[in-house]
């Protein structure tokens, strides 16, 4: 099991802060995780409609698209930041 | 030499600038420069009634320590301090705090302008708005200027 934490509007699309998932062996990268999470449901779809403007972290550090997710604790997903 | 000082807070209530300064001036005499940067929520010409700040519990921290540390070595500050706030802000309300200190003006202001830079692009907070006739404004997107910003101190 993985956990996922979502921010700001992906959160409140998906309709959760946060879940334990299990993880298709066969979703192996950061990319691949967000082209699998819209099968699981309306609300997943509606959040990453659009793939480009979601940002993602594994165990809290930025991660890019190829990453691996093997292994990870914890997988952040959320829009572009706008703090300062 | 020991590692200059790196404060990093990221907290709910307001923060006081003379104190934050103070830790980093306090029984100090090799000091020339104290360069301070406070962002305050504004109220976009009457428009906004608050600003709700959304942060990353943990990577919030992890990341300013990052970009901190980052400036230090760049720039070669004696000392730097971050505050970030999170929650309802109302216009006026200060939101975050860089203080940098250096022998010289130029690194203290340099160092306290990259740490903006990279903030803004990848610290992890979230504005939403709400208008001031009541309605959620949505949240705050992203801005490219922001990006360029950031990119430029790539080149030098």
């Amino acid at each position: 099991m993985t956990r996922l934490v979502y921010f700001a509007w992906v959160r409140e699309r998906i309709g959760k802060a946060e879940e334990e998932l299990d993880i298709p062996a066969s979703v192996k990268t950061v990319g691949d995780l967000i082209a699998w999470l819209p099968s699981l449901g309306e609300d997943y779809e509606n959040a990453l409609q659009f793939p480009d403007a979601i940002r993602a972290a594994i165990n809290q550090e930025h991660v890019e698209r190829d990453e691996p997710i093997a292994g990870a604790r914890e997988i952040g997903l959320f829009p572009p930041m706008t703090g300062g | 030499m020991a590692a200059a000082p790196l404060t990093i807070r990221v907290q709910r209530e307001d923060f006081d600038t003379q104190a934050a300064v103070h830790g980093l001036t306090e029984g100090r005499r090799d000091v020339g420069a104290l360069v301070t940067f406070t962002g305050l929520c504004r109220d976009e010409a009457g428009a906004l009634s608050a600003l709700e700040l959304e942060h990353y519990p943990g990577m919030a921290e992890a990341e300013l320590k990052r970009i901190g540390e980052a400036s230090i070595s760049r720039f070669s500050l004696l000392g730097l301090t971050i505050i970030h706030r999170y929650g309802r802000m109302q216009p006026g309300d200060q939101i975050v705090l860089v203080a940098a200190t250096a022998p010289h003006r130029q690194a203290a202001f340099d160092g306290a302008n990259f740490v903006m830079d990279y903030l803004k692009t990848s610290a992890p907070f979230w504005k939403k708005e709400h208008a001031a006739d009541g309605t959620e404004g949505g949240w705050v997107p992203a801005k490219d200027a922001d990006d360029s910003a950031r990119a430029r101190w790539k080149d030098v």
